[in-house]
């Protein structure tokens, strides 16, 4: 579980992040939800380190990040997971060195224990005979899904999704949901997806915040975004014309 | 801009302080640095050779040419070009040379796993980047750099004895008894020693450069040109310094 307590960031004089109140539960896709330029990204940033903030606390069960040395938070980061947007894997190696990466980091294991677990990790992303291949040789989602499979190497108890489905078909957005959503449940991880994507939030959103202005304008699940009264939700949910005729033809 | 410059500086030096902390595990720094010696030393080797070649081709008519004197003995223009070349060619031209080689490809690969978010990736994996990034390539280029001028020095003496012995600039022999002409072990050793320091400057100020990208593909190639600038301007200035507190 992750705990955010009033966490605010500003830039210049622009607040990005104004009073941001959460708890990121066990077990579930916990789904950032918001505009472009809402503060989603910061806010994500924010909780992994990447970006400092001005004020609030963010404690990952009873460990307060912003209190910890700096060899104490690299043992945090081994427990963590990150896809990013544009999946960011190391172009000069393989996949299956990718994945293997972190194990040669941070493990003591020989060779053949690592590839086993490299093999696996790919396996269950639905990955193949790509060992040897290189990140540009692979299409967007292959990539995501590398990139998946790199994230989870080392068992991470937090898993952080960046806009996974950004740049890819509706088909392969919603694998790559469906794969998060189950790593989620079979790993038990804190998982903290960002998204714009309506898809997604009905898809495997189990807890939904919805950013706006840089501040938490609402908190529900999936099945409550579709019917709340929250006028800049509605905006942002129904700003489609094919959501819009959804709401029309079946307004309960 | 002294300011600015001076905000650069401190920066720089907390990057290095990042650098030189410990590494997370030896046997994968120790990997990454044979494949930067590969990349940066072993690569470089050729256009080195080239242009050692015909460098020290044209520092032996030059010399010729200068001191084209009966009262001098026509070994000197051996014991010249030796001189030069290590006292100053070499270690200069490898400097020079591998700044715009290497720290051109050093800004520009960190720069770019700058902005596709591949340092952001390291770093939330737990592994410190600036170490991991740039220290192998550091070591890499001060343990090889110095390797690169000896083997400059070889080969513009190669140069010089190749001009000898396809035209009339010096007899052979005259040329072959000037490069063993009273020679101090020492000014290779002070040419090494700058070298190294000149490697040092090249790997740091491509690795800052690099690292402090911020944007997308055109701050790369700018933050690239920059690194290249300032590291020359700096081999020139560690040149001068140096050369006054070793020689001096």
């Amino acid at each position: 579980m992750i705990h955010l307590k009033n966490i605010y960031k500003k830039f210049d004089e622009q607040w990005v992040l104004n009073d941001i109140n959460l708890t990121l539960d066990k077990g579930k896709c916990n789904l950032i939800i918001g505009e472009s330029g809402s503060g989603k990204t910061v806010l994500m940033k924010s909780i992994v380190g990447l970006v400092k903030v001005d004020e609030g606390e963010i404690w990952y069960d009873e460990r307060d990040f912003n209190r910890m040395g700096k060899h104490e938070k690299q043992a945090l980061r081994k427990e963590m997971g990150m896809l990013f947007q544009g999946a960011a894997l190391f172009d000069s190696l393989t996949i299956e060195e990718n994945v293997m990466f972190p194990l040669n980091m941070f493990t003591r294991e020989t060779y053949n224990q690592k590839l086993k677990r490299v093999n696996f990790c790919l396996d269950r992303v639905g990955l193949k005979n790509v060992n040897k291949q290189l990140p540009a040789e692979l299409s967007g989602g292959m990539r995501k899904r590398a990139a998946i499979a790199r994230a989870i190497a080392l068992s991470p108890k937090y898993l952080f999704c960046d806009e996974p489905n950004s740049g890819l078909d509706p088909r392969t957005a919603i694998r790559i949901d469906n794969l998060i959503h189950d790593i989620t449940l079979e790993f038990d991880m804190t998982t903290i997806v960002n998204s714009h994507d309506m898809n997604s939030v009905l898809e495997i959103g189990d807890k939904v915040i919805y950013i706006y202005e840089g501040c938490k304008c609402w908190e529900g699940n999936r099945e409550e975004v579709l019917h709340s009264d929250n006028k800049a939700l509605n905006n942002f949910v129904f700003a489609t014309k094919m959501a819009q005729k959804i709401k029309k033809a079946d307004p309960t | 801009m002294l300011t600015k410059a001076l905000a650069n500086i401190g920066k720089y030096m907390l990057l290095m302080k990042s650098v030189f902390s410990r590494p997370e595990k030896r046997t994968v720094y120790y990997r990454q640095t044979i494949r930067e010696i590969e990349s940066h030393g072993l690569g470089s080797i050729g256009i080195i050779t080239i242009i050692s070649l015909f460098v020290g081709a044209a520092i032996t008519i030059q010399t010729n040419f200068n001191i084209e004197n009966p009262w001098l003995p026509r070994y000197i223009v051996g014991v010249t070009v030796r001189d030069s070349l290590l006292l100053e060619f070499s270690s200069t031209m490898v400097g020079l040379v591998i700044a715009g080689k290497s720290g051109s490809s050093i800004a520009s690969e960190i720069g770019m796993m700058r902005v596709t978010e591949q340092i952001d990736a390291l770093e939330v994996m737990g592994v410190n980047p600036a170490a991991f990034l740039i220290l192998p390539k550091l070591i890499a280029m001060v343990l090889f750099l110095p390797l690169l001028c000896a083997i400059s020095v070889t080969i513009g003496l190669l140069g010089g004895y190749l001009i000898c012995l396809t035209s009339d600039v010096v007899p052979v022999s005259d040329y072959i008894y000037g490069i063993q002409y009273v020679f101090y072990p020492y000014y290779l050793t002070y040419a090494m020693v700058k070298t190294a320091f000149y490697a040092f400057i090249i790997a740091s100020v491509a690795g800052y450069f690099g690292y402090r990208v911020e944007g997308g593909a055109v701050q790369v190639g700018k933050s690239s040109t920059r690194a290249v600038v300032l590291s020359s301007i700096l081999i020139l200035l560690a040149d001068l310094i140096l050369t006054k507190l070793i020689l001096h």
